[in-house]
Formats: structure tokens, sequence, C-alpha cells
């Protein structure tokens, strides 16, 4: 079936993107990591729209296109006056939030 | 039948939502354009003020006509007489026939927003009670205001002060002619927002932000019960409020009448009052709530002297009278011996009484006294005396912003800004004559004096309460008024009597009362430098000017210059000793002297004693205790009066409160008994009060004389007395159990550890559990075990809550990808329980 195979698509970009954010040091690849899972989702949504016949989905898949540029934004903001700190982005080396 | 049909009722009822609009409008302006006004807003406060209590004496005067139309309106007596026999006495008076008759409240609405269907409406209710609020609140804050004039004279913050002051009672009227429980909750936040304004009004001193910071969240712990105990109702009166009188849950009339109705379910009824009490324990200072009302005290005498006399304490008192059928069914008030609100009343009676015995500054004696009769009213109201706890919300307003106004004038010219009474205070009935008269008559009518407003009152309602059958509390009442009178007694002889101390002394004495002194725990020191400070920022300016104004004063003003040699004695809070004591001007002491007269002649308004024709007050502000027919009570629809014709009740009809009303029928207040008074238990109250005054003044004059003696630091010598003199002087540890155990509990470690305990769940390993387990049984071990039997249970508690917190902390590593993973690891947790459920 057709269906399946954008959901398996989805289903392979989100567990890329969990690996990316869980064991990837740079913080930018976390950031684009995070931007391949919420990328499958939006495949998934795609999906299932199709399968429905309904636009709802598409719509959704739009806001979260949106939400995504926002979140790197903001993320690469972060990630820039981190590095302007430290001189490096290395995510491990990153424990203020300690407490 | 129909008595009579009163079609109009007046200018002044139908216009009563102005007063609580006037204070606001007076408000704004003093926030706008106050500060380029030749008194600095000031007059626009008075005003405002003096608008709104014309406004209410208009309303109240046309009341009183419309209570006495009712009546019949011919010749007086005989409309009193009836009225008083048709009020219902008890059960076997209106059963035996006798006529009820029904003064139709005059309701209006407007609708304020709309939301999902429901109209959110503001307007006002006037009948007796509001009325009787109305009046007083405006009453008392125009008096305040005047004093305000010349006490915060020079402040810095002169005009906020008045605008604050303001918007204050604004919030109060526009909680007492709320005609809907969102109205209440509206005006009740504007005072809950400007309480805080007020009581940190010195802000710049840490510990007087800290009293408003505590004021307002310990009432706010409180008002979350408010919001659920509002929502209960409304979930429970919307469908009877809509089928019957086409308004909506939220109406008060509509809740009053449905929790009447006998169609209303008891446990609805009954977890409804208990979460509106709560929200009374934090608004009226009960137990065990009460701790934020003393530190309270932080804020400017007037302030204190208007938030505990008519305004924000008595609020909570006034919401349950407002709706006391819900209270009446849901507690099952008629016939019980003890339930929740009489219970919490008598408690804090009790305790407030005896924190009173402790303390050093005068204002705090006048706070707990504060609390104590609050505890007095919500226990009259608990065991079923609601006219007699409305009466004392009365009496009590006129002789308590008496006394906190008198120790404002004591400390103003008396004893240099400093309130606390062993030190800078003694002797002082000489040098302020008239602030001591006012002082020892308002102290008169607060312990009951015999004739004076607080023996009425405070007799009635131990006198109901016991006739109710809640006996336990009928004799609390009498050591409560014992204690009154002890505790009074006390802080006349420290402020009046005895030798002058300190500032009041004119100069600065050796330390005469080592002993006492020792026994000043550093919190009453504390509060002593507060004071100090918060006058040493702003008081200064204000004497200065003081001095100018009272050029004809005797003691003269010659020593400003001695101020800073005497405080390099290092004496900080002696830091006023340049002044001699004397008068206060006529500023101050006008609204003085004729809250005393008050004092004198409020209480009869309701003296049984002297036949019904002194019982107004039951006449004008009781409802009426027969059902109605729902057609009468019907809201005419949104901004529009509803004159309903006053009617007689029908021979032998039940009585509310003890019966469900027929169909068609509604009713809108309980029956609530009247003792017939009793010379007796008067004569028994007034043996006990003069009693505690004998003894009082005997013991004080020991302790606190100069003559050396055994009593005299007997609390340092003796451990039992001393370790309850501690007790008392922390304040029962209340205070430490919220700060160092409740709010450090809840503040930090919980939330953390809540936040750990999921992230360790998801984790899912053996391990972690093992080591929680094991950290589980040291705590248990360490803390709860030998805490126990160590005996140090707040201490033991308070280490208990940062030893989790610290057990749990090195599990937050910082590394964000760990955290990601184990967001993701609970976002699959979550996905495989579904896919399990789902299958």
């Amino acid at each position: 079936m057709l269906i399946n195979n954008f959901l398996l698509l989805g289903a392979v970009l989100f567990c890329i993107g969990v690996y990316g954010v869980i064991a990837r040091k740079n913080a930018v690849m976390v950031l684009m990591s995070i931007e391949l899972i919420l990328n499958s989702v939006n495949i998934n949504l795609l999906a299932f729209s199709m399968l429905h016949g309904n636009a709802d989905g598409n719509t959704f898949a739009l806001y979260i296109i949106a939400v995504a540029a926002a979140e790197v934004g903001v993320g690469l903001a972060m990630v820039l006056l981190i590095y302007r700190n430290r001189k490096s982005i290395a995510l491990d080396e990153l424990s203020e939030m300690k407490g | 039948m129909l008595a009579h049909v009163n079609d109009s009722a007046g200018w002044f009822l139908e216009h009563a939502w102005l007063i609580p609009v006037v204070p606001v409008i007076g408000f704004v302006v003093i926030i706008l354009f106050g500060k380029r006004m030749p008194m600095k807003g000031s007059e626009v406060g008075i005003a405002s003020m003096v608008g709104a209590l014309v406004l209410s004496i208009g309303t109240a005067y046309q009341w009183i006509q419309r209570v006495d139309a009712a009546h019949g309106g011919h010749d007086e007596g005989s409309a009193i007489a009836r009225g008083i026999a048709g009020f219902g006495r008890s059960l076997s008076a209106a059963a035996s026939g006798e006529e009820s008759t029904y003064v139709a409240p005059v309701i209006k609405s407007w609708t304020w927003w709309q939301s999902g269907g429901l109209e959110f409406g503001l307007g006002q209710h006037i009948d007796g009670l509001a009325v009787m609020m109305l009046i007083l609140v405006a009453f008392i804050s125009v008096l305040v205001q005047i004093f305000s004039l010349e006490y915060v004279r020079g402040d810095r913050r002169y005009t906020h002060f008045f605008a604050a002051l303001t918007l204050f009672s604004g919030g109060m009227l526009t909680m007492v002619l709320a005609e809907n429980m969102v109205q209440l909750i509206l005006g009740w936040e504007l005072m809950g927002l400007c309480s805080f304004m007020l009581i940190g009004h010195w802000w710049e001193d840490k510990a007087n932000s800290r009293a408003a910071l505590k004021a307002f969240f310990t009432v706010r712990v409180g008002d979350v019960g408010l919001l659920v105990g509002t929502a209960i109702v409304f979930f429970g009166a919307n469908a009877f409020a809509v089928d019957n009188f086409g308004s909506n849950g939220f109406s008060i009339q509509a809740i009053n009448a449905w929790a009447m109705s006998g169609e209303a379910s008891h446990d609805v009824l009954l977890w409804g009052s208990v979460a509106l009490f709560i929200a009374c324990i934090g608004k009226s200072g009960q137990f065990p709530l009460h701790t934020w009302l003393p530190d309270a005290m932080a804020g400017p005498t007037p302030v204190s002297s208007l938030l505990h006399s008519s305004t924000m304490v008595v609020a909570g008192v006034f919401l349950v009278a407002r709706v006391y059928p819900v209270f009446w069914e849901g507690l099952s008030i008629p016939g019980s011996s003890v339930n929740f609100i009489v219970l919490i009343g008598g408690i804090t009676t009790l305790i407030a009484a005896f924190l009173a015995f402790v303390q050093n500054d005068i204002k705090k004696v006048l706070a707990y006294s504060t609390v104590s009769q609050l505890g007095l009213m919500m226990m009259g109201l608990g065991a079923g005396a609601w006219i007699a706890a409305v009466f004392h919300i009365f009496t009590h307003a006129f002789f308590k912003c008496c006394l906190f106004l008198c120790a404002g004038s004591v400390a103003h010219s008396g004893s240099h800004h400093s309130f606390d009474m062993k030190k800078d205070m003694g002797g002082l009935r000489k040098a302020m004559p008239v602030t001591f008269a006012c002082w020892m008559i308002a102290t008169a009518a607060l312990t009951g004096f015999p004739f004076l407003a607080g023996f009425w009152s405070k007799d009635e309602i131990i006198a109901t309460v016991g006739k109710n059958g809640y006996d336990v509390f009928f004799y609390l009442g009498f050591v409560s008024a014992f204690l009154t009178a002890a505790y009074m007694t006390r802080a006349t002889y420290l402020t009046f009597f005895g030798t002058p101390r300190g500032a009041a002394a004119g100069e600065h004495h050796g330390d005469e009362h080592g002993e006492e002194h020792e026994q000043a725990d550093d919190e009453a020191h504390v509060d002593a430098l507060v004071h100090a400070g918060a006058h040493a920022t702003a008081g200064h300016d204000a004497h200065d000017a003081h001095g100018h104004a009272l050029a004809h004063d005797a003691h003269g003003h010659d020593a400003h210059d001695a101020h800073d040699a005497h405080d390099a004695h290092g004496h900080d809070d002696h830091h006023g000793a340049h002044h001699g004591p004397h008068e206060s001007g006529k500023l101050l002491l006008v609204p003085i002297c004729i809250l005393a007269f008050l004092s004198i002649v409020a209480g009869f308004l309701q003296a049984p004693a002297f036949g019904e024709s002194f019982e107004k007050l039951k006449l004008w502000v009781e409802p009426t205790t027969a059902p109605i027919a729902t057609d009468d009570l019907l809201v005419g629809g949104f901004g529009q009066s509803v004159a309903v014709a006053p009617r007689a009740a029908a021979e032998g009809e039940k009585v509310c409160g003890y019966v469900a009303p027929s169909p068609g029928q509604a009713c809108i207040f309980p029956a609530v008994t009247h003792p017939p008074f009793s010379w007796a238990k008067a004569g028994v109250a007034t043996i006990i009060v003069f009693a505690a005054y004998a003894i009082s003044f005997a013991l004080c004059s020991l302790v606190y004389g100069t003559r050396r003696n055994k009593l005299q630091g007997l609390t340092g010598r003796n451990k039992l007395l001393g370790a309850g003199h501690r007790f008392l002087v922390n304040k029962y540890y209340l205070d430490d159990l919220y700060e160092k155990v409740v709010v450090r509990a809840v503040a930090y470690p919980i939330s953390q550890a809540a936040y750990w305990i999921n992230q360790r769940v998801l984790d899912g390993t053996v391990d972690a559990v093992g080591k929680g387990g094991r950290r589980t049984g040291e705590w248990i071990y360490r803390y709860v075990d030998q805490g126990a039997i160590d005996g140090l249970a707040v201490n033991g508690s308070g280490k208990a809550a940062s030893g989790t917190g610290g057990a749990l902390r090195p599990l937050q590593s910082g590394k964000v990808n760990q955290y990601g993973a184990l967001l993701f690891g609970a976002a699959a947790l979550g996905a495989l329980v579904l896919v399990i459920v789902n299958i």
C-alpha cells in the first residue's frame, strides 16, 4: 500500500532524528535532527491527510513548517550566543543547567 | 394577600450602584491628577468617600422607609412591634400564624460580559445587610481618610496612599452590594490588591514588602476556595436559577433560594460551603491562616484601622452572612452541636486572644484582638446567630477603628512613632487625655462593658450560640470575653498607666525592666526596628510638618538637634527620645472622638433588654424567614429594578430553613433563632469581664510596675511558664511551619523532586528504584524516626524538605542530550502504553 511507504519513511526519519538528538555533540547537528523529527511528523500528517481525503493534515503541516522555522531561528541564535561565549558548541560541555 | 404595593423604590435605592462607582472614579482622578492638586489628591479621596457616604445614607434612609412601609406604615411603635413578631422569633412563633413581611431587595443587573451564552452581570443587591455594610464602610472610610490627612502628611507617596485607600473602600463597597458572585469576587480581589499596596506602602523596608507579600499570598491561598466554591455553587444552582428566576447560578438571590429549596443536593452544598468558608478563613484571618493579619501592621496605622474594622477582614464574615442559606443547609447548622465554621471560629477566637498577651507592639495586640473578634463572629454565624454576628460586625467596626486610631495618635504624638508598649509608652494618660478617654471608651466597648456597643453584640452572639445547642462554644464565648478584657487591660496599662518609658518619658531611661527586655525575642525586636525604620524614612517629614501645625503645643519641639546625639547611644528603636509626649492635633482627635461616641451608642440599635423598640437592626437587616412566591422573587431582567410587593405571610406558613418551601414558593433566608435577652447571662458576662479587668490590672501593676517583686521575670525563671511564653511569642510556630516547611517544601524540592521522580520512573531502571528505596528508608530513619523521637518535628521537617531536594539534586545532570533521551523515552513509553491499551 502506498500509505505504508509514507509511514515507513516517516518512522525512519523520526528514528534518525532521535538518534541525532541523543548522540550528536554538535548543537547545530542536534537542531538539524530536530528538524528531521518535525519533518517526519509532517510526512505522517500528509500521508493520513491523503488517506482520508481531508485537507486538515495539509494545514497542520503548513503550521508545523512555520513553527519549525521559528524554532530553528531561536535555536540558532542561542547556539551563536553560546559559541560567542565559549568558543565551542559541544553540548556535553554545557552542563550549567545542572542543579 | 398583598399588604402594601410599593412600586417605586426611591431614587437612592434605585441608584445604589453609584456608591462604589464614586470612589473608583475618585481613584482614577487621584492617580491621574492628584499630584498637581493643592492637597495632593487627598481632597478628591475624601470628597469621593463623602459622596459615597451621602449616597449610602440616602439609601439607608429609603431602605428604612421601605421596611416601615412594608410593615404597614402607620405609627412607628406598632409597625415595629408587628415587624418583630413577624420576623419569626422562632419556629413556634411563626408557626402559630403570626405575620411575616417580605421586603423585597432592590436588585438590578447589567451584563458585564458574556461567554458561552452565560451572562456575567454587574449590579446591585440592596437589602438590609448591604445597606448596613454600605453605610459602615463609607462612614469609616471618611473618618480614616480625615485621620490620614494629618497622619501621613509629608509622606513621599502621599498621593498614592490616598488613591489606594479610596480604591480599597471602592472594592469593599463593590463587594457589599454585589448582585452576583462574580461581582463579589471582583470586589474581593480589588481589596486584596489594595491591601497589598497599602500594607507595603513603605516598601523600601524589606520587612514591609515581605509583610505585604505574606498578606497577599496567604489570602490567595484562601481565594482558591472562593473560586472553587463559586464554581461548585454555580453548577449546583444554575439549572434552578434559570428555571425559576431567569438569572443564572451566580445570582446571590438565586443561590440563596436554591440552597433553601430542598432540591439542592446536600453534598454539593456541603462542598460548596466548605470551599467558600476556606476563602473566608484566608480573608478574615481565621485559624490557621490568621498569620498574615498581625504582619499587616507593617502598613501605616490608618490602613490597619480601615483594614481591621470595616473592610477586608470582615469581607469573609460578610460572605458567610451573604450566602448564609448555603452554609445553613450545607453544614446543617440547625440541630448540630459542632460544625466546620463554629469550630474554626472558636479556635480562632481563643488562640488569637492568647497571642495578644505576649505582644509588645500595641498594634499587634489590636490585630490579634481583631482576629479573636472575627473568630467570635464566625462562631456566631456557624451557630446560627446571624443577626448577632452581623451586629457585631457593625459595633466592632466602630470601637476597633477607634482603638487603632488611638494607637496611631499615641505613636504620632506620644511615643514618637514607636509602637512598642514596653519601651516607649506608659503613663501617657496625663499627656494625652483625649486619646486616653477615647481609648478607654473603645476598650470598654470592645471588652463588653455594660451598655456599651460590644456588650450588646457580644452577649447576643454568646446567648444565641448557647440557645442553639452549641454548649461548648457557649462557654468558650465567656472564656474569650474574659481573655479580651484581660489583654486589653494589659495593653491599656502598658500604654497609659505606670511610669513613662522611653519616648513617652521624653528622654531615655535606664533599663529598668531588664528581665522583661530579655524576654523580647528577636522577632519582636525586628518588628520594632521595622516601625522605627519605616518612620525614619517617611515619618520624619511628617513630624516636622506636624510640629508647625501644632505651634500651640505645650511641650514644644526645641530639641530637634538632640536627635542625632540620642541615636548615637545605639538604641535604634529609641530614636525619638527627644520629644515629650503631647496631645494630638484636631485632625487626629475628631475622628477618634466620633468613633468613641459611636462605640457608646451603636449598641442601642439592637439592645433587646430595653424592649422591642430597641431591636431596630433586626427589623431593618434580617430578611424574611417565610416562603415567598417565586414570582415575587423573579429578577425582572437586566438593567431593571424589581419592585416586588411586600407581602404578608399566610397563616401557618412553614418556616424556611427547617422545611422545604412548597412548589411555586422560595425561601431566601432561614429562620434563625433569637433568644430572649437574659439579665442573668449578661450579668455573668459582666462579672467575668470585671474580674478580668481586676486580675489583669493587678498582675500588670505587679509585673510591669516599678516595685521589684517575684512576678517580674517569672517566665525567665520558671521553665514551664517560659516554654509557654516562648510558644506564644513564636505564634504557635505556625509561621515557621508555613515558611520553613510548607513554602520551602512546595517551592523548591517538591517541584524538583516531582520532575525528577518522573524521569526516574521513565528511566525504568531497577537500580534507580533500589536507590530510591534506600534513600527513602534512610530518610524515614533519619528524619521521621529520629525526628519524632527527638520531638523536633518542626526542625526535622524543615531539614527533611531540604534533604529530599539535596538527595535528588545529583540526578539533574545538565546534559541536554540526556534530557532529550529521557523525553523521547517517555514519549516512546507513552506510545507503547497507547498501543497496548488499544489492542
